[in-house]
């Protein structure tokens, strides 16, 4: 074991290894105690058990390394304690002290191994980690490590930046279950733990299922009666093609881009003025319909002006790395916050393509990760090139430099997508990217702070990651081409694991924002791999790598849970059953207007401002002014335009919205918290949205069915997908009598609770009918099962 | 334990009533002590805060206290602006001397300027229009406009040495709230109640409350996120307590139903949510129910805690005659009160309306009377109900002014720009130390001369006199350890009783 202790030679590929995970023994639910540490993936590190027979550095010993021990001896060369470093082989091995006479680390003699010393002692003065650095080794993990030097200490390169290579397929006991290769993977681990995948979901449930996760509305009650009795065994797979090629399927995605790219339309510092990007932000629902293959996707945003033949197309696509906030305080220091949008573009870069946390490298190199100081900065140079104020002169309506003006010509032209005639201004200014001829000099900022620059730095990439090729120009354009590098180990993987988590709700990699150290290791490292090179190989074309995950019995597993199977697995981290999910809040919001018929499905232009409490925007506006000042509700259909299109006051966004999670959008997120909060339940009891879609869907409801049993029935199917039994049916209609009584006995005045929000009903229903099942599709409309995927 | 399983503990607690009569799942080997084991502060036999398992309240992440606290809630008076401590607090004659001569670079000493005043060819030195007087056991000066703060002198712990890092309003109000100038991390009540949880299962344990100063009412305005999780669990969020009706937005039922209508729907709507919990064996469906019990507990709590009408006359007299208009600052001192006794852990107010850059004399002097009397009334009337002694109670903005004048000086009238190296604030309540003045400034009120107090060593105090060590009240995120000080933060012992 003893023979080369640098494995990365050895093995280019992890996939050999990735054997060794699934006999990794998995107690679940067991809290691993290191003081009051907690954190989103806070599960990854509590899956202990008995200490594994052969210790593997990448699943068993990295994780403990980085997170107690690279703080102070990790890759930040300037925070290295008594001149150790466990982050290489080479470093961790050598002789300490000065007379050289004694090792951290001797791979396979725990005896002369200080480290080992070091973490069992009780005495404080030589106790690691040190008591005052507030963190601490389980019993489990002090074990682990020692194994590890017993069994040779050997180190191997980061997973992550392994680039992936395709691994054969496994081969499972049962072959009837699986309906692809994903089907393989996560069967072969379920077998290794004898355990059996969940039945199917109901039909019912999984076009339910799907058509959130695609278009993000659900499906009609026709849709599904007609899913339901369709037996072709095409027919699934029909609906997911169709659904593909829907405007509702480019509009969910471009949702999830809008995080991603923290779009907003105001600039979102103190004053907050309006903004205009809402025309990109019809192009990125533009390149969704079109299915722009996803690496020129991200080709245009990052590098739109550096591209041949830079049309208006490519020139607007580039305003992704102009959602950033932009102050217009008056008194700032504009250097100070020039320097923050080019921090803001570079870490959205890493966040975004390369789950990597580069903001941790900007005041001293990475703690965690092989990432320097120069590395972070090297990258910001590729960002620190356009001609760019830190403040703009003037107040409201003021566009930041440089911009592009959108007109009828332009309108005419490449870009008829955008939505101009919706718009009260004939001609629209969007902040765009154009590089400037005279490159703006860059340096390493001491601590980070911008008027402490010390080495000049030139445009470059994390060695670590992949080398920048010399061939490619050193410009954002060479940044986009290394990013979809053959080599690049990173982009794949994390394309694939961000839809992933679209489809599944959690990423086969957790921390879909962080694939360092830190991170969360993949609980499929193979499939993981399998599908960033099918991604790779089917042309970056995310249509056919979201078909193929629905298509997957994997997918389409029923939601359903066994206390057991909870109990084993409650973070679903197995894949034994499909995850019950919350819908986001875009999503309720829009199901309540799409099965009340309230939906208006205009497609694009300038955000418009639905209801929201009177009075939230005055509460807190300063002197400044303009149109963000005071909140003008719209009027007529702009009232029911998708939740993506409503106007984001990035320092007061909308509340209903952020109760349910939404994203704020100060900064590039991709991933939400799922909540369940007191605050949720108020929103949806007494949102005006909801009660005026409850009225409606009551309405259409009469409208159809002439049995009340029946216009129970046919709302409940709306909101859940699928038929209430007799008791959940009866105890509906019970509610429903029981509310027309309290009608007459006055508890419900009629009129005033039907005339909640804009939309009127015409007098010929009777108001007491409606009311009754108005607040009976109101209870309805707050079912858990009814804000949950399917 | 991971937030997680608190979270999950805590729904569960608020369903507790109907928890104890089933089983629910996954909860079988947790003794039930310890999940209903919610963190109340107790006294032990030694008088000290110490945490203690109670039925009542929501349990927080940490365990146990790192050391005994002095406190066991907050509220800050966020004085929204940057107040100009030379009008307030930090008498300066030398000022009022020399006014019109130009500030020595000697004193400046390459402190940056906002770009506001940094086009100015000269920086007149400027004393304040508004006299001084003293007050107290110690003859401590304090401002003639802020006559009521004058008669509680001897309650107050006045720190004249404050200092901070950024110079605009947007980075420093964000810096106090959240220990970063830049926006995306939690507020300090979202930390003290992922941290501590709540004591009143029935209230938000960080609360928000807004008012418009008359001194400029048009001035710098706040945003949602100084109150804002950041990172942490949404439940950790301040929740605005508003002068409208909604109190709490969302709060109200819709119009045309009655209360016993809106409780047979929830019923309805449990009975029904159970139902498919039982088919389809999801927990979170189970909190789900209790969330619900959570909001109708609410619009029971909220209003009931926001209704004043029966406040004394008395009370009314000691907080002033705004005390009775909603909305304003003194309606929100004693809102700050009620909610102190319904233990919410983190009591937020904003007063808008500091920012003076110019017509400062009189401005200040309205804004002043915005707040002086109610601030002054809120410690006594803490102090005379015995809360004042495990309350903290902080009046302060995101920096001082400056002692040169921005625009043009005339007899009456000047402004002042944003002076981020010295500026005053005052604390006052349990483990502080009453009637002290701490920390100085040179006689041109520009220089701290002794015990500087960084933004850091004032939220790590804070956070000291909760029972917690900053340094361990961490929470982990993207990989790396986050906690309300940064990589900074000293207790400042000298000011602790």
């Amino acid at each position: 074991m003893l023979a080369n202790p640098i494995s990365k030679c050895l093995n280019r590929s992890l996939t050999g290894l990735y054997s060794l995970l699934v006999s990794i023994p998995v107690l679940f639910a067991v809290g691993c105690n290191t003081g009051v540490q907690t954190s989103e993936t806070a599960a990854n590190n509590e899956i202990h058990g008995r200490v594994p027979d052969k210790i593997d550095f990448t699943f068993h010993v990295k994780p403990i390394l980085s997170d107690r021990c690279f703080k102070c001896h990790g890759p930040d060369k300037n925070a290295i304690e008594g001149g150790l470093s466990l982050n290489t082989a080479e470093d961790a091995y050598m002789a300490l002290g000065k007379k050289k006479d004694h090792y951290a680390i001797v791979p396979g003699d725990v005896e002369k191994s200080e480290l080992v010393n070091r973490i069992y002692t009780t005495d404080e003065s030589l106790m690691m980690p040190p008591p005052e650095s507030n963190l601490t080794l389980t019993q489990y993990e002090k074990e682990v490590l020692k194994k590890w030097i017993d069994q040779g200490a050997e180190y191997k390169e980061h997973w992550a930046f392994i680039a992936p290579e395709k691994p054969s397929v496994p081969k499972t006991t049962n072959t009837t279950w699986a309906q692809n290769e994903i089907d393989q993977f996560v069967l072969a681990q379920l077998e290794q733990k004898g355990l059996q995948p969940s039945e199917k979901a109901s039909k019912e449930k999984l076009l339910r299922r799907v058509f959130f996760d695609l278009t993000g509305l659900p499906p009609s009650v026709e849709q599904i009666n007609n899913f339901v009795n369709n037996d072709s065994p095409t027919a699934y797979e029909e609906i997911i093609d169709s659904l593909l090629n829907t405007m509702d399927y480019a509009e969910h995605m471009s949702a999830e881009w809008m995080d991603i790219a923290r779009y907003a339309d105001t600039h979102g510092y103190q004053d907050d003025f309006e903004r205009i990007m809402w025309p990109w932000r019809d192009w990125v629902i533009h390149a969704f319909k079109q299915n722009m293959p996803y690496d020129q996707f991200v080709t245009y945003q990052l590098a739109g002006d550096l591209m041949p033949n830079p049309n208006a197309e490519k020139i607007l696509a580039t305003g992704f790395n102009r959602n950033h906030k932009i102050t217009f305080e008056g008194g700032v220091i504009p250097e100070e916050y020039r320097i923050e949008y080019v921090e803001d573009r570079t870490v959205t870069f890493g966040t975004a393509f390369l789950g990597l946390t580069f903001e941790c490298a900007r005041c001293h190199d990475h703690k965690y990760d092989p990432i320097s100081q120069k590395n972070h900065f090297e990258l910001f140079s590729f960002f620190n090139n356009i001609d760019e104020l830190g403040l703009t002169p003037g107040g409201a309506g003021k566009i930041p430099k440089p911009y592009m003006t959108i007109t009828e010509k332009e309108k005419n032209g490449v870009l008829s997508f955008v939505q101009l005639q919706k718009s009260t201004m004939k001609e629209v200014p969007v902040m765009i990217m154009n590089e400037m001829e005279e490159i703006r000099p860059s340096y390493i900022l001491n601590r980070g702070v911008y008027d402490q620059p010390t080495t000049q730095v030139y445009p470059n990439t994390p060695e670590s990651i992949l080398p920048f090729p010399e061939e490619y120009p050193k410009n954002r354009l060479g940044l986009a081409k290394w990013l979809f590098h053959k080599d690049n180990p990173l982009t794949a993987r994390v394309t694939v694991n961000r839809f992933w988590q679209r489809m599944f709700g959690t990423g086969l990699v957790a921390s879909s924002f962080d694939f360092g150290n830190q991170g969360s290791l993949p609980t499929h490292p193979e499939l993981l791999d399998f599908l960033a090179i099918k991604l790779k190989e089917e042309g970056w074309d995310a249509r056919k790598i979201l078909k193929y995950m629905a298509l997957s019995a994997t997918y389409q597993q029923s939601t359903k849970v066994s206390k057991e199977l909870q109990e084993l697995d409650p973070e679903n981290r197995l894949l034994a059953r499909a995850p019950r999910l919350r819908l986001t809040a875009e999503l309720i919001r829009d199901q309540a207007l799409k099965i009340s018929g309230l939906l208006n499905t205009e497609v694009g232009g300038p955000s418009v401002k639905p209801y929201q409490p009177a009075g939230i925007w005055e509460a807190t506006t300063g002197g400044g002014g303009g149109s963000t000042a005071t909140y003008i509700t719209s009027t007529g259909k702009d009232l029911y335009r998708k939740s993506l299109y409503t106007f984001w006051k990035r320092t007061v966004p909308p509340p209903s919205m952020m109760t349910f999670d939404a994203a704020s959008r100060d900064l590039c997120t991709v991933k939400r918290q799922e909540t369940n909060t007191p605050l949720q339940a108020l929103v949806l009891l007494n949102d005006p949205q909801i009660i005026e879609a409850s009225r409606l869907i009551a309405k259409n409801a009469i409208d159809r069915n002439k049995e009340i049993n029946d216009q129970i029935k046919y709302i409940f199917k709306l909101a859940t997908s699928r038929s209430p039994d007799e008791e959940e049916l009866s105890m509906l209609h019970n509610y429903y009598n029981s509310m027309l009584q309290k009608v007459d006995e006055e508890g419900i005045d009629p009129k005033d609770y039907l005339s909640i929000g804009d939309f009127e009903i015409d007098s010929s229903y009777s108001k007491n009918q409606l009311a009754a099942l108005a607040l009976t599709a109101h209870t309805i409309l707050n079912l858990d099962e009814t804000i949950t995927r399917g | 334990m991971s937030e997680k399983k608190i979270i999950e503990e805590r729904s569960l607690i608020l369903n507790r009533r109907s928890f104890l009569g089933k089983t629910a799942l996954g909860v079988g080997g947790v003794a039930l002590a310890s999940l209903l084991g919610a963190n109340l502060f107790r006294k032990d036999e030694n008088g000290l805060l110490t945490k203690d398992d109670s039925l009542e309240g929501v349990k927080g992440i940490l365990n146990s206290l790192h050391h005994p606290a002095k406190v066991k809630r907050v509220i800050y008076l966020f004085q929204s602006g940057g107040p100009s401590q030379l009008e307030l607090f930090d008498y300066k004659p030398l000022l009022n001397k020399r006014r019109g001569e130009d500030l020595p670079e000697s004193i400046r000493n390459g402190q940056r300027l906002t770009g506001m005043t940094a086009g100015q060819d000269k920086f007149p030195l400027v004393g304040s229009l508004h006299n001084f007087s003293q007050h107290g056991k110690n003859g401590t000066y304090i401002s003639d406009i802020l006559p009521y703060t004058a008669k509680m002198v001897d309650e107050l712990c006045i720190i004249k040495s404050m200092y901070t890092e950024a110079i605009n309003h947007d980075p420093a109000v964000t810096f106090f709230q959240t220990g970063s100038q830049q926006p995306g991390r939690p507020s300090i009540g979202s930390w003290l109640s992922y941290g501590l949880g709540s004591e009143n299962e029935n209230l938000p344990a960080f609360t928000v409350l807004l008012s418009r100063g008359t001194g400029r009412p048009n001035g710098q305005p706040l945003y949602t996120r100084l109150w804002g999780n950041g990172f942490l669990h949404s439940l950790h969020q301040g929740v605005q307590f508003r002068a409208a009706k909604d109190p709490v937005l969302y709060l109200n039922d819709p119009k045309g139903i009655t209360k016993e209508v809106k409780r047979e729907m929830l019923d309805n709507l449990a009975a029904l949510n159970d139902k498919h919990y039982q088919d389809s064996g999801d927990p979170e469906i189970k909190s789900r129910i209790a969330q619900y019990e959570m909001a109708y507990r609410m619009q029971t709590s909220v209003p009931n805690v926001m209704d004043t009408a029966n406040e004394p006359d008395y009370i009314y007299e000691m907080y002033g005659p705004e005390a009775k208009i909603p909305g304003t600052y003194a309606a929100n001192c004693l809102l700050a009160r009620r909610l102190a006794e319904q233990d919410v852990r983190f009591i937020q107010l904003y007063h808008m309306g500091w920012d003076q850059h110019d017509n400062l004399p009189g401005a200040i002097a309205k804004q002043a009377k915005d707040v002086d009397q109610a601030s002054a009334a809120l410690v006594a009337d803490l102090k005379q109900r015995g809360l004042l002694e495990d309350t903290l109670v902080i009046w302060g903005g995101e920096f001082g002014r400056t002692n040169y004048s921005q625009g043009l000086l005339t007899d009456t009238n000047y402004g002042r720009d944003h002076h981020p190296r010295s500026f005053t604030i005052w604390m006052a309540g349990g483990g502080i130390k009453p009637g002290i003045v701490y920390g100085e400034t040179d006689d041109f009120g520009y220089n701290i001369v002794k015990d500087p107090v960084h933004v850091h060593d004032f939220q790590a105090t804070m956070l000291h006199l909760l029972g917690i060590d900053h340094e361990k009240l961490t929470y982990k995120y993207q990989g790396r350890r986050f906690r309300l000080t940064d990589v900074e933060g000293h207790i400042v012992k000298d000011i602790l009783t």
